[in-house]
């Protein structure tokens, strides 16, 4: 069960953190949680975790293809690895080890990839994932999530734990505003309503969500009311809250912190045209490359902003 | 050696024919490479791995991921003769519905023991399972072979480097180095060298045999399990399409073949076995 803060603020810490005392917290309880990094431990917080669990902290150095095969292997033997490093290099560079040593071989291994879409930020162009859920999309039965704060975080790694399968987790680093109230809980597969409405579906996740709520509060001001989900799991994508919103609201727009193309846009789009065809329109990075530059500066020039999600859903509720 | 030499020959030669059979019900396959890997084959399950074929996944077992994942027919053709399944299920080799797919499939086949295809990522799934072993405190040998090919693969030199610095002593791994990959002779394509220099470069204790001298493999893995420290590679020189007369080309990584070929490869094998079993 999960509860909506009554005032969404900045979190006191970065999720980072909240990652490092979960790895921590589920280590001290289960011995068979161990952890692999590509030399971005100091990045990701876990020097404190490595100090006290240096036997499974494992700091391959810079080989991703390497990490995903030695956790696919260790998983093979009864551990639970978690796995970490930034985005691009835990999709792109590891695409084919994680399909065929993991996902194919029906291994046990969870996989983070940090600095999500624009939290990239002045790590600029090299370093901004915006395609790393789209090519983890296309492996079947991989399960993809994106947690919007903390509180999520932290209950979908003690989930994952005990969970048997392979998952990508995208995450960032960085403070998130925080939208669940401490000790929320949530269903893997199923989304998560912020707020009904009737006019018009907002479907979003991760680090766009302050913003799609925000959207959603100037609609409101403007006689338009619309619905806001959280679809924290990309895949499996639940199909059913996606058709009852098409079926109620009529129209949709999806906000991504990633490229339209195979992103959460396609895969709602890919369920609203063969259940539900309503008007709709996606909001992310329509297709190019990143580049350095402020958070608000990257949304600005990708057409992520408040107003594009404003603009969008007014556009779309026209055309139904 | 607890076996002869005589019967661990016989051995090799019946795994090479066991292969042949499997492949023959596809009229082709991996002949090269399954025919070079034989030998060791016949060492590991004949010799040196603790395995119970009627248990596939018994806890204490050797563990074995053939990295070089194409070379299936000679991993099938072993564990058919071991008893892990019936000799007969090698004639649905890639047939519908088959357990006995083209490439490795952990999921799929009785004593196969990693999924392995995509060259390069068998060795690190191996690794994986010394490192997690030695972390539990499992006394589990790993094995793994790797073709001389594959090595061009850049992860192996990533798990090289890993499996060293975690000093993976119960991994031993195995280059079936028969000079020579899918298209050509491997000097000529990707050069790799001194192999068994390169391994000890990256950390490994290393070894250099005649990978067709059964007893020197044996006696090679038994020199590794006295390096606590290290993990091993031996490599193992050998002859791409060993003893089956028609894979004698340059081509011969991939082979498609006639009955009647198939048919004169075990006549000569069977008289191979017949002329080992004369010899008292």
């Amino acid at each position: 069960m999960y509860k909506v803060v009554k005032e969404i603020r900045p979190e006191e810490v970065e999720m980072k953190k909240t990652f490092a005392d979960t790895m921590e917290e589920m280590a001290a309880k289960d011995d068979a949680v161990v952890y692999f990094d590509c030399d971005v431990i100091n990045s990701i917080g876990m020097v404190g975790f490595g100090e006290k669990y240096p036997d499974r902290c494992i700091d391959c150095g810079i080989q991703e293809a390497n990490m995903i095969g030695v956790a696919a292997g260790a998983s093979a033997v009864g551990l639970k690895p978690f796995t970490h490093t930034f985005g691009p290099f835990a999709a792109r560079r590891v695409i084919d080890q994680v399909y065929i040593s993991a996902a194919y071989a029906k291994l046990n291994v969870r996989m983070i990839g940090s600095d999500a879409g624009v939290t990239a930020s002045y790590n600029g162009g090299t370093h901004m994932p915006i395609e790393d859920m789209g090519l983890m999309r296309t492996i079947p039965e991989v399960t993809l999530l994106e947690p919007t704060d903390s509180v999520m975080l932290a209950d979908l790694m003690r989930q994952t734990k005990d969970m048997y399968g392979v998952f990508y987790i995208r995450i960032t680093r960085k403070v998130v505003d925080k939208v669940f109230e401490d000790g929320s809980t949530f269903e893997i597969g199923k989304a998560v309503e912020l707020r009904d409405g009737s006019d018009v579906t907002l479907i979003t996740s991760g680090y766009c969500t302050t913003d799609t709520i925000k959207a959603a509060e100037i609609l409101a001001k403007e006689g338009i009311s619309a619905k806001v989900l959280n679809m924290f799991t990309w895949k499996p994508l639940d199909v059913e809250a996606i058709v009852a919103a098409a079926q109620k609201t009529g129209a949709i727009v999806t906000v991504e912190n990633h490229n339209v193309i195979n992103g959460l846009g396609s895969a709602v789009a890919e369920v609203v045209g063969e259940h539900c065809p309503v008007p709709m329109k996606r909001i992310g990075v329509q297709d190019r490359f990143g580049e350095v530059g402020s958070i608000d500066y990257l949304k600005g020039i990708f057409g992520m902003t408040v107003e594009d999600i404003v603009a969008a859903a007014k556009e779309t509720i026209k055309r139904k | 050696m607890k076996k002869s030499l005589k019967e661990m020959n016989i051995f090799a030669a019946q795994i090479r024919k066991a292969a042949l059979r499997a492949m023959n019900a596809f009229h082709g396959g991996h002949v090269g490479g399954s025919m070079s890997m034989s030998d060791l084959m016949a060492a590991l399950y004949g010799e040196v791995m603790k395995v119970d074929p009627k248990n596939p996944q018994w806890e204490e077992r050797d563990w074995l991921v053939v990295s070089k994942g194409h070379c299936g027919p000679a991993v099938y053709g072993t564990l058919a003769l071991m008893g892990y399944f019936p000799e007969d299920e090698l004639d649905t080799l890639n047939k519908e519905g088959t357990r006995l797919p083209s490439h490795c499939d952990r999921n799929r086949t009785p004593g196969i023991d990693m999924t392995t295809g995509s060259l390069g990522q068998g060795v690190s799934a191996a690794v994986g399972i010394a490192w997690g072993m030695q972390y539990q405190k499992k006394p589990n040998y790993v094995y793994t072979i790797l073709g001389d090919g594959e090595c061009d693969e850049g992860q192996v030199w990533e798990a090289a480097l890993f499996a060293a610095t975690k000093k993976l002593g119960h991994l031993i791994g195995f280059v079936d180095y028969n000079k020579k990959q899918l298209d050509g002779y491997t000097k000529d394509i990707c050069d790799l060298g001194d192999l068994r220099q390169k391994f000890e470069d990256f950390g490994w204790h290393s070894q250099e045999v005649d990978g067709h001298d059964i007893p020197a493999i044996v006696a090679a893995i038994e020199e590794a399990k006295k390096v606590a420290d290290k993990p091993s590679m031996i490599v193992l020189n050998t002859i791409k399409g060993k003893d089956c007369c028609f894979a004698d080309t340059f081509y011969n990584h991939f082979v498609r073949f006639p009955e009647e070929d198939y048919e004169a490869a075990i006549k000569e094998l069977d008289a191979k076995i017949a002329k080992l079993e004369s010899e008292g």
